[in-house]
């Protein structure tokens, strides 16, 4: 990019924002002049409320925003990767009718793809989408469905073609929430929190209208999905920020915020607090314990150049040169972290990690890392996932035998569970 | 700080990697292990002439080329992939960072261009029986005697000291204890009362030696400063430049074990395409990018003097040398019987990472250094 057009785009966003932007406007109807203007989603083609321009323009004019204090789009939550897949992937008349209510953040979404029988083998799904007429009818059940309670779409991966291999058995639909048909239930999950949601179809309904792309094309719609996921897994603490001003739209925006992160509130915790070890250790005399000293310089270490790895690739990325492997460890690496980081509490903690809550140290965090750092090595790719990409990918090893060739339908299954 | 190599850097590490490659084929390791030197005379003149390596971070006042310990770090990294013997991690590295922390301006003068030429080879004798490589445990003692000083006492573990002929000995006045009067000293190779046995290592390409002084006439360097803080700067340059090394030789490991996997066909299929090989492998690959991380951003922190530069040095040589030794376990497990046959190389690597693992100080030292040094800190 040019440093003249640099310039250009910021003088005009600038220009733009001094003239429009006022903190007593309401959150929705600013956004819908956002979505009018382009500037909310630049890097989008200018007919679906962007400007077409190039996704390195996207710093300077945050920067913009920033300055004057100016909120932005509803960025947070599964809504955004709806929207990148919907762009990517919806024809004209679905983008007209949902892209700038996601923008503006007036509907919620949820993202429909995880089953019981069908975790790391997304492509293994069993909720069925059978034709009724003109409409699809979906049975079936999906699961750790983030925000699903209050969502109002949902996308959704259901299987339309029985007798086809597995990964082309796949539709994708977008998936009105609000039926009796479709029951939402929290999932309680082992560190006690509820975060996420099993979401149980009975005959739900979607029209023709609703699939997305063409029949038996779901898979590839859904790694559009995960692709836009993985990209974004990096921002998620960043898009959590939210400015302390005073004013009508912060405290609308900061209510919204609220909601999208509640799940997302024990997730410092998940990948172990490396930044509690020293303080505590020195905090508790652990710190002159030799055993302890060894576990937490194998871990400190161990963390640094988990960091230094990360801004290898960064480095690499930045300079345009082709990530070497250090791009592809970073999430086999953070499990590492995470479970030494456990280790390494519970050794300085002692008996006190026998308690949680107000009883425990620190008020109930140090438990609340050891119960969910279990969860780092699973979520969003377990590790074993993970060395399987690494080795074929990276190592160019070779694929182990696939035994889930031919039609889905004599695929070996997981059972259904009963409810 | 630096997370990538410059253009410059990857076009050196590529000549070196060349060099090596093409100087050190496993049958020409084998060979020199097994001689009394150690190493090829022509080809350390190649490495010292041809390439200018000896001298790579000397500056150019005393004939070296005043790089970078980074481009130290990229040398030592290809040296230890192709496990090339030389004495260039004795002499260029221990002995000369010695002599470039701890000696006067004339000393440098006269002792650092014939070690840039590689006319001259030294060595650093630190470690004693008690094998530790810091300045309290030192028993060898330097006593004043006219103007200069007379040794006696005995060193071990002195890598290349078979064959030095400039000896860089750590020893403290009579009488003393702990870090007083440590002084660093420089002795002749054939200084009279000298004597030297070469010891049997279980890293044939790394020789060791045991260096026994009897009223060995020595001058003291470092007449004006602090020696022990010299030595420590001396014992952290060594522990960053092996643990490029290391990093070196554990990517040569892996780089063979896949290869490997790729080939060896067992119940009608080749044994990469099992989870339980090519999950190690992919550990492996992680454990090795972590060590690179280490090694490299301690190069670049000693390259920029970075004020943590010896907890640097320890969180270095800790991490690479457990990541090494744990390539070198499981390169030999995924071998399987082959990897245990003398003629297959696989040993030649494990052995390097063991000596690695033990010289200047183990993994376990090199962590509890690191938190006294944090301790230190806040």
């Amino acid at each position: 990019m040019s440093g003249d057009n640099e310039n250009q785009v910021r003088n005009e966003v600038r220009a733009w924002l001094e003239e429009n932007w006022d903190p007593n406007t309401g959150l929705i109807e600013w956004r819908d002049k956002l979505a009018d203007s382009g500037w909310g989603v630049p890097h989008w083609p200018e007919q679906w409320y962007g400007r077409g321009l190039p996704v390195a323009f996207n710093p300077v004019i945050d920067t913009e925003f920033e300055r004057i204090g100016a909120v932005g789009v509803a960025k947070i939550g599964i809504r955004m990767l709806a929207a990148a897949t919907l762009l990517d992937c919806a024809n004209d008349d679905q983008k007209s009718r949902f892209l700038r209510r996601m923008l503006t953040g007036e509907d919620t979404w949820c993202q429909l793809f995880s089953e019981p029988g069908s975790g790391s083998d997304l492509a293994g799904a069993t909720t069925r989408a059978d034709r009724d007429g003109d409409n699809w009818i979906i049975n079936g059940q999906k699961v750790w469905t983030t925000s699903a309670h209050h969502a109002e779409w949902g996308l959704l991966l259901a299987r339309t073609d029985w007798d086809a291999p597995k990964h082309q058995g796949l539709s994708f639909f977008i998936l009105d929430m609000r039926q009796d048909a479709i029951e939402v239930q929290p999932l309680k999950q082992m560190n006690g929190h509820a975060s996420f949601n099993q979401v149980f179809f009975t005959d739900a309904h979607v029209p023709p209208e609703n699939l997305v792309s063409t029949i038996g094309n779901g898979w590839n719609v859904a790694m559009t999905t995960l692709a836009h996921e993985r990209r974004g897994a990096d921002a998620l603490r960043r898009w959590g920020k939210v400015s302390d001003r005073p004013g009508r739209i912060y405290d609308e925006e900061r209510a919204e915020v609220a909601t999208v992160m509640e799940p997302y509130k024990w997730y410092p915790q998940r990948a172990g607090r490396v930044d509690l070890v020293w303080p505590r250790a020195i905090e508790t005399g652990r710190i002159s314990d030799p055993t302890v000293r060894q576990e937490v310089a194998k871990l400190l270490m161990l963390s640094r150049t988990a960091e230094w790895t990360a801004q290898r690739a960064r480095a690499a990325q930045e300079q345009g040169r082709p990530q070497g492997p250090e791009g592809s460890l970073g999430k086999l690496a953070s499990s590492h972290v995470a479970r030494a980081a456990a280790k390494v509490h519970t050794l300085i903690g002692g008996a006190d990690a026998l308690l949680k809550g107000a009883d425990g140290a620190l008020n109930g965090t140090i438990a609340e890392i050891l119960l969910s750092v279990p969860a780092t090595s699973i979520a969003g790719g377990t590790d074993e996932i993970q060395r399987n990409i690494i080795s074929e990918r990276v190592l160019q090893m070779a694929k182990e035998p696939r035994m889930d060739g031919g039609p889905f339908r004599d695929v070996p299954k997981n059972p259904t569970r009963e409810r | 700080m630096q997370f990538s190599f410059t253009d410059e850097q990857a076009q050196f590490r590529a000549v070196v990697q060349r060099f090596a490659r093409d100087k050190s084929p496993t049958t020409e390791v084998r060979r020199l292990m097994q001689t009394g030197e150690g190493f090829d005379r022509e080809v350390w003149r190649g490495m010292c002439e041809d390439l200018g390596l000896a001298g790579l971070h000397v500056p150019e006042a005393y004939g070296g080329a005043g790089f970078g310990f980074v481009e130290v770090g990229i040398v030592v990294e290809e040296l230890g992939r192709s496990l090339l013997c030389s004495p260039y991690f004795g002499s260029s590295i221990l002995a000369t960072s010695a002599i470039l922390h701890a000696a006067s301006e004339a000393q440098k003068q006269a002792l650092l261009p014939s070690l840039v030429s590689g006319k001259k080879i030294a060595c650093l004798a630190l470690a004693e029986a008690s094998g530790q490589w810091n300045c309290a445990s030192i028993e060898l003692t330097a006593a004043q005697s006219g103007d200069g000083f007379v040794l006696n006492g005995r060193k071990n573990f002195v890598l290349d000291g078979h064959v030095a002929d400039v000896v860089i000995v750590a020893a403290r006045k009579p009488g003393t204890s702990g870090l007083e009067g440590i002084g660093l000293f420089v002795v002749d190779g054939t200084a009279s009362g000298l004597q030297r046995r070469a010891l049997d290592t279980i890293d044939e390409t790394r020789k060791l030696a045991e260096l026994s002084f009897n009223e060995v006439s020595a001058q003291a360097l470092n007449d004006t400063g602090d020696a022990a803080a010299a030595i420590t700067r001396t014992l952290d340059d060594g522990a960053i430049a092996l643990a490029n090394e290391m990093v070196g030789g554990a990517q040569a490991l892996l780089d063979c074990v896949v290869e490997y996997a790729q080939i060896r066909m067992q119940f009608g299929r080749v044994i990469g395409s099992f989870q339980a090989v090519k999950h190690k492998c992919a550990e492996m690959l992680l454990d090795v990018e972590l060590a690179k991380s280490a090694a490299y951003y301690a190069a670049q922190a000693r390259a920029e003097n970075d004020p943590e530069v010896s907890a640097l040095a320890s969180l270095a040589k800790a991490t690479t040398a457990d990541a090494y030794m744990r390539t070198a376990i499981e390169s030999i497990q995924l071998h399987g019987g082959i990897g245990f046959t003398w003629d297959h190389d696989t040993h030649l690597w494990y052995k390097r990472a063991k000596s690695s693992e033990v010289l200047l100080d183990d993994p376990s030292y090199h962590r509890e250094r690191y938190i006294a040094l944090q301790e230190a800190l806040a």
